[in-house]
């Protein structure tokens, strides 16, 4: 450990303070990730692996363009992450489909995706809309109830706890500190700069701190000033064994790893901090694979989960710095893996650089501070 | 390199790639199979090196075999029965069209 303290101290090693850490680290800085046990809330290890750009940003363009550049930069991450002792995270980006099952889920996605087209203007947004004989050709296993999808050249996917790995790989191969067991419960801002962080391992201090907790975020937040209203959305994936390659995209909610395992998930409930599985999501999840991919009806399920999401209030990130105590920033999302990137390469930089960009000012918690219209 | 117990139960005969097996009544394909000296069970889909059971509780996914047509079954938690066909797991299974 260094005595005379850190460069930057990251609260939270999920795949947000993983990924901002590892940027950090490799740029030099003397960082510490404190994290808490095993046994916590992490999203991080429940996630389904895309890197997923698709119908994202409507009514907020710029995170359209955010989740774009990330999934591009994800290229430099991926063969980043295999110097310094870590290990590929196997990204693809064959571009990704979302399946229709009918003329109005198809008009919907018509509809969405022209909105965001029109939106981001000249920075211009490739799809396709894919009619009954045009999606066959993408996924020749799609059952008789497929009418059409849509189709974008920019989503992709990753092996997600190969990303966790190979991030804290990484980082103990650059130098930083990983402490495990040290949640934090004070933050104490010091005179004339820096931050006291009080763990469960005793107190360790940074030049500057990022908060980066996932649900820890929210009262961590508000002990620098920084307003970080997140709330739990249970979601719940279902595993089938494996098999020889057979889906040539990834889709919306069913897509083949890496091992040749199929992944059904993207449910989104409400039950607060419960993290258990419910039979009837699963029954509902794998169903509709089934209506989508009826082949998939032959395989063995063997393992089902459930993990919270972030999220906030819009469903975009929170990016900020505090004003009362400069140098203490919170970063989180519902998208940790197809951010990843981003926050490495780009978000990691407006740490050291004490200023986060005014094009980013969009995603500052202010906005949430509008007042309701009477 | 495995013995059984003295043990009173009937005797089954099951079909291993042609060759007629016998087991126990009561075990499972994996103790059967193992019984009879097959160590490697499957072959990997990356890079075809053989494997068998490791865990022999339905947890490891090792000891994957072909039973009557089906492939990718456990042989640790499926009971060997007279008449079963067993064929080694080669690679990954294809979904059917
Ligand atoms: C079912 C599901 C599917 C998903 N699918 C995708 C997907 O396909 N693509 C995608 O991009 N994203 C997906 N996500 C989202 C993605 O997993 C998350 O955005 C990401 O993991 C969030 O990472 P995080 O680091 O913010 O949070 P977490 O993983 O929750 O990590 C937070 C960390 O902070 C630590 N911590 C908390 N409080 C403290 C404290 N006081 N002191 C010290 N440490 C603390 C915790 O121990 C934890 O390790 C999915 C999520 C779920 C639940």
């Amino acid at each position: 450990m260094h005595g005379d303290g850190y460069d930057v101290v990251v609260i939270g090693a999920g795949l947000v303070g993983g990924a901002v850490a590892y940027g950090l680290a490799r740029a030099g800085q003397r960082v510490a990730v404190l994290d808490e046990e095993d046994a916590t809330y992490r999203a991080s290890r429940g996630n389904f692996g895309l890197v997923w750009v698709q119908g994202k940003g409507v009514g907020r363009p710029e995170y359209a363009l955010w989740s774009r550049a990330s999934s591009e930069r994800w290229f430099e991450l991926s063969e980043a992450l295999t110097e310094n002792g870590g290990l590929a995270p196997n990204y693809t980006r064959p571009g990704g489909v979302i399946a229709a099952l009918s003329e109005e889920e198809l008009s919907a996605l018509d509809s969405m995706l022209a909105g965001l087209k029109r939106a981001v203007g000249n920075a211009g947004y490739e799809y396709e809309i894919l009619d009954a004989a045009r999606v066959r050709e993408l996924l020749p296993a799609c059952g008789p109830e497929v009418v059409g999808g849509a189709y974008s050249p920019y989503d992709g996917h990753a092996n997600p706890l190969k990303l966790m790995r190979g991030l804290h790989a990484s980082l103990a191969g650059l130098g930083a500190d990983y402490l495990a067991g040290a949640r934090v419960d004070a933050i104490r801002p010091l005179d004339g700069g820096g931050f006291d962080l009080r763990t469960e391992r005793g107190t360790i201090t940074g030049g500057k701190v990022v908060i980066a907790a996932g649900h820890g975020s929210k009262a961590l937040g508000a002990m620098v000033g920084l307003d970080v209203p997140v709330h739990p959305e249970h979601g719940q994936i279902v595993v089938t064994e494996r098999t020889a390659p057979w889906l040539g995209h990834p889709t919306l909610g069913i897509r083949q790893t890496d091992e040749g395992s199929m992944l059904f998930g993207a449910s989104h409930e409400d039950r607060g901090f419960d993290t258990s599985v419910l039979a009837r999501t699963s029954r509902d999840i794998a169903h509709r694979a089934v209506r989508v991919f009826p082949g998939l009806a032959s395989l063995r399920v063997v393992r089902t989960w459930g993990a919270l999401r972030v999220m906030t209030p819009d469903g975009f990130p929170i990016y900020a710095q505090s004003r009362a105590h400069p140098g203490a920033f919170v970063f989180t999302c519902h998208s940790g893996v197809t951010l990843a990137a981003n926050h490495a390469l780009e978000a990691s930089r407006w740490v050291i650089d004490g200023e986060i960009p005014e094009g980013m000012a969009c995603f500052a918690p202010d906005r949430f501070d509008v007042p309701q219209a009477a | 390199m495995f013995r059984r117990l003295p043990d009173p139960t009937g005797t089954i005969a099951f079909d291993f790639e042609g060759t007629t097996f016998e087991a126990c009544e009561g075990d499972s394909v994996a103790a059967a199979l193992l019984a009879n000296g097959v160590l490697g069970f499957r072959t990997t889909p990356a890079s075809g090196a053989p494997r068998g059971p490791w865990c022999l509780i339905g947890n490891c996914h090792e000891c994957l075999v072909e039973i009557d047509g089906e492939p990718n079954r456990q042989a640790c938690m499926v009971e060997a029965r007279a008449g079963m066909q067993v064929r080694r797991q080669h690679g990954a299974r294809v979904i059917p069209r």
